[in-house]
């Protein structure tokens, strides 16, 4: 007993404030991919080095324009697509508080006169560019498998503004696997380790999902899980909150159009808050929790 | 390998179509399908082999029949044996092995349902990978199954093995568990606390990875090994590297195998203390689960700073590593791990001091030798049984043969010896960090990456934390990927658990699943 008290007084306090976790990431953190808009030319070089078409190039016929497209909610973070950029105009940072409310906020375009990007020597030609679904045309959760289920009364009565006044100070969660690697696992449970302590936040994971007021989803949304996740959205009480965490919850990631994968949550049920990542750290998902809630404990500006 | 073939040939006779050798240590003999049993018998018990795991692959546009791989390991000679045969699309039939080698049970049963070719004698032929709302006919691993759209769900219920007599209730949990983990369902039967049966079915996060690895560029095969299951990103990864390099003949420089080991020992050290910590907090005692949780986080932020992530992806590509440790770096990672494993061992010797924490794991889930033996059990769950076996010792890879080490071996099988081999092995790993950095020669990072040879197949393994892990990995006749498989350890531990618990009390059932800590993303990939 003496021996243990002793060990807990030498550690000391370890939990880190939540500016200090958010303020930067550690030192040599990789991070999200940033394009910058001066360096780039639009080559094309990038988005074959991409392993989930999180980097797409769409050259419309009708015009000399070519887009190019950053989708965050695709993107692994594998740090790819860097080292093969010939004008160096992909940079990581260590940006991880991505999270959004909405799939088209994770995604960054540029635009550039299609003749002007054939006159770069790495210029790729379309055809010879991996292509990907038009986000619009992806089916969502009315689509589904077991969309039958959900109601759409229960869908209108999640007010938001409702639910934040509801949820004043303390949050429940319900963490539902539905397909995952096990790394989203292991960055939410970290959530709960000393350093991180969400518990001070009022952020409370508990046992089941009829003591929760948000599910936190993570993984593509098996073929096989589909069923359970769906049964675990009803049985949350309503007003309810759905946040997904990792690339394959909010888009299917690198499992993405395989035969034992859905794809995205959004396919299944309602969702409120998207965090890419893969994984994501533990302060990327508190910042999309606190996201969901409108809740942003304030970071100050050094 | 010599007499081995001998043998074979003096056995079998006809039987034995062609012998060859593949890349790196691996030999492969082609047989009838119907002398398997007879190979199988005469390779373990006249020459000690040991089954690894079976691989099928559709290869009719090749040669017109399926083929399936039997892979075994010879561990005396450092070499591995593929026993080939062909099954063709008319008699889509197999002899099962499950009788005599009840580890190949879940392999044919795989095949069974990714294949659609059918095990002869299983004792237990009902679906295991797809579940019952795959409709009948329909086999992902055939190269005519194709990307359709929409697969309809079929009807259908799985039938669970029942326990029947008085006073004997079945309990179902998951597949969503109350814990932060993975999905899974368990079924108990029990009479008061005591499990007389437990069956488990998987294959919830089934994600078919084995077949969005088809024709994928090696490059991005290496993200999606990442991804097979995350807290053993790197383990699967290099493994998937290895079987690569093997396939291109692709050298990795010295520098790289010696980063390799470094790396692969730090996601060791972060798994092993989230086991102990995850023990200490199944037994409520949550001084010890939030001292280990606490050094496992500095492990993490150890690893973010010397290789961009958390769970270390993105440190391995063909031919070496991405990321290099500088010599300043290497300094301050050696301070680091010296404070770790301080911090570490204070905490530990506290936890074997604590009466109630003791009592709790001492004959708790108790595996004996040798249903651990006859189940393929592997990693730290075997070698807690009795069962001295490490891959990195007995088919040395990156730069393990250079390094000493020494491999922890407990006899009783209980969640206590669990727990002791993967505190040893911390300190092993330690060990195996500085030598490793201390031994690294300066070098390039990378060798010269090449194209992968056409019709090949070949072998990639690492002792990853929770045990053998190995990838296999064929090519066609352009030099692209065609199969490519993935065992993981938990597929070869799963098993076990259904027999560990058994006397047990329901409520130590998280207990021993905790201290088996397998994954469930990694066996059902």
């Amino acid at each position: 007993m003496f021996r243990i008290l002793k060990k807990n007084i030498e550690t000391g306090k370890v939990t880190l404030p939540y500016a200090s976790l958010t303020a930067k990431a550690t030192e040599g953190f990789l991070g999200a991919p940033e394009v910058d808009p001066a360096k780039c030319t639009g080559c094309g070089k990038c988005v074959m080095a991409c392993p989930t078409k999180a980097l797409t190039i769409a050259d419309p016929s009708s015009e000399d324009k070519r887009f190019f497209h950053l989708s965050y909610g695709d993107c692994i973070f594998c740090g790819l697509c860097g080292p093969v950029c010939p004008h160096q105009a992909i940079s990581f940072k260590g940006k991880f508080d991505l999270a959004a409310r909405t799939k088209k906020e994770l995604c960054r375009e540029l635009s550039f006169s299609l003749s002007d990007c054939r006159k770069d020597a790495a210029f790729m030609a379309q055809g010879a560019l991996p292509v990907k679904e038009k986000v619009r045309e992806v089916p969502g959760f009315e689509q589904g498998d077991f969309a039958g289920r959900i109601s759409t009364e229960e869908i209108g009565l999640r007010l938001k503004d409702k639910i934040k006044r509801l949820f004043g100070r303390s949050l429940h969660i319900r963490e539902v696997d539905a397909g995952s690697c096990n790394a989203c696992e292991v960055e939410i449970v970290n959530l709960s380790n000393p350093v991180y302590d969400a518990e001070r936040f009022g952020v409370h994971f508990v046992a089941s999902p009829r003591h929760a007021d948000m599910l936190l989803v993570t993984g593509p949304v098996t073929r096989q899980m589909e069923l359970a996740l769906v049964k675990t959205y009803e049985a949350v009480p309503s007003p309810k909150l759905v946040v997904v965490c990792g690339s394959c919850a909010v888009s299917g990631g690198i499992f993405e159009g395989n035969y034992a994968v859905v794809g995205g949550v959004d396919r299944s049920i309602p969702v409120d808050v998207y965090i890419p990542g893969c994984p994501p750290r533990p302060e990327a998902i508190l910042h999309g929790i606190f996201l969901a809630l409108d809740k942003i404990p304030a970071v100050k500006e050094d | 390998m010599k007499t081995v073939f001998q043998e074979l040939k003096k056995r079998l006779g006809d039987a034995i179509l062609e012998v060859s050798e593949g890349p790196a240590k691996e030999w492969h003999v082609l047989a009838l399908k119907d002398s398997i049993l007879k190979i199988a018998e005469c390779l373990m018990e006249v020459f000690g082999m040991r089954f690894l795991f079976l691989s099928g692959s559709d290869t009719r546009k090749e040669n017109g029949s399926f083929t399936l791989h039997y892979i075994f390991s010879y561990a005396q000679q450092d070499q591995f044996l593929t026993v080939q045969t062909k099954v063709e699309e008319k008699d889509p039939r197999f002899p099962s092995l499950a009788h005599f080698l009840p580890k190949a049970n879940w392999h044919e049963r795989e095949v069974q349902d990714l294949l659609g070719l059918i095990a002869v004698g299983h004792p237990d032929p009902r679906r295991l990978v797809l579940h019952e709302d795959w409709p009948q006919g329909l086999f992902p691993l055939r190269k005519d199954f194709g990307s359709p759209k929409k697969i309809p769900r079929a009807a259908g219920d799985y039938v669970f093995e029942r326990v029947e007599g008085e006073g004997i209730f079945e309990i179902p949990v998951g597949p969503v568990h109350a814990g932060i983990i993975e999905p899974g369902h368990f079924r108990f039967s029990s009479a008061g606390e005591s499990i007389l049966k437990l069956e488990i079915r998987h294959f919830y996060t089934h994600k078919g990875t084995e077949k969005s690895g088809e024709g994928k560029s090696p490059e991005h095969l290496l993200c999606l090994a990442e991804r097979i299951s995350g807290d053993n990103s790197l383990a699967h990864a290099v493994a998937c590297a290895q079987a690569l390099e093997n396939l291109g003949r692709i050298e990795v420089s010295p520098r790289a195998q010696f980063l390799r080991v470094v790396f692969l020992e730090m996601e060791r050290l972060h798994n092993h203390m989230s086991d102990i910590a995850g023990i200490a907090l199944d037994i409520a005692f949550s001084f010890g689960a939030s001292q280990l949780m606490r050094i496992k986080e500095t492990l993490l932020r150890l690893n973010e700073r010397l290789a961009g992530t958390r769970l270390l992806r993105g440190v391995v590509t063909l031919g070496g590593v991405r990321q290099d440790i500088s010599e300043t770096q290497k300094e301050w990672l050696i301070q680091e791990i010296k404070k770790i494993k301080n911090d570490f061992d204070q905490t530990i010797q506290l936890l074997w001091q604590v009466d109630s924490l003791m009592d709790r794991v001492e004959t708790t889930g108790t595996i004996k030798k040798e249903v651990a033996e006859v189940l393929g059990g592997v990693g730290p769950v075997a070698r807690a049984s009795g069962i001295d076996r490490d891959l990195r010792r007995d088919h040395p890879y990156a730069a393990y043969k250079d390094l000493f080490f020494r491999v922890p071996v407990f006899m009783e099988g209980d969640v206590e010896s669990r727990m002791k081999v993967k505190a040893q092995e911390v300190y092993e790993s330690f060990k195996l960090i500085y030598d490793a950095l201390y031994a690294m020669p300066a070098g390039p990072l990378c060798g010269a990456v090449k194209p992968l040879m056409p019709s090949q197949s070949a072998l990639g393994y690492t002792e990853s934390p929770r045990g053998e892990c190995f990838h296999w990995i064929s090519t066609d006749g352009q030099g692209k990927i065609s199969r490519w498989k993935i065992q993981s350890p938990s597929f070869s531990n799963w098993p076990l658990i259904e027999y560990a618990v058994l006397e047990n009390i329901v409520p130590d059932f998280p207990l021993i699943n905790k201290s088996m800590n397998l994954s469930y993303s990694g066996n059902d990939r």
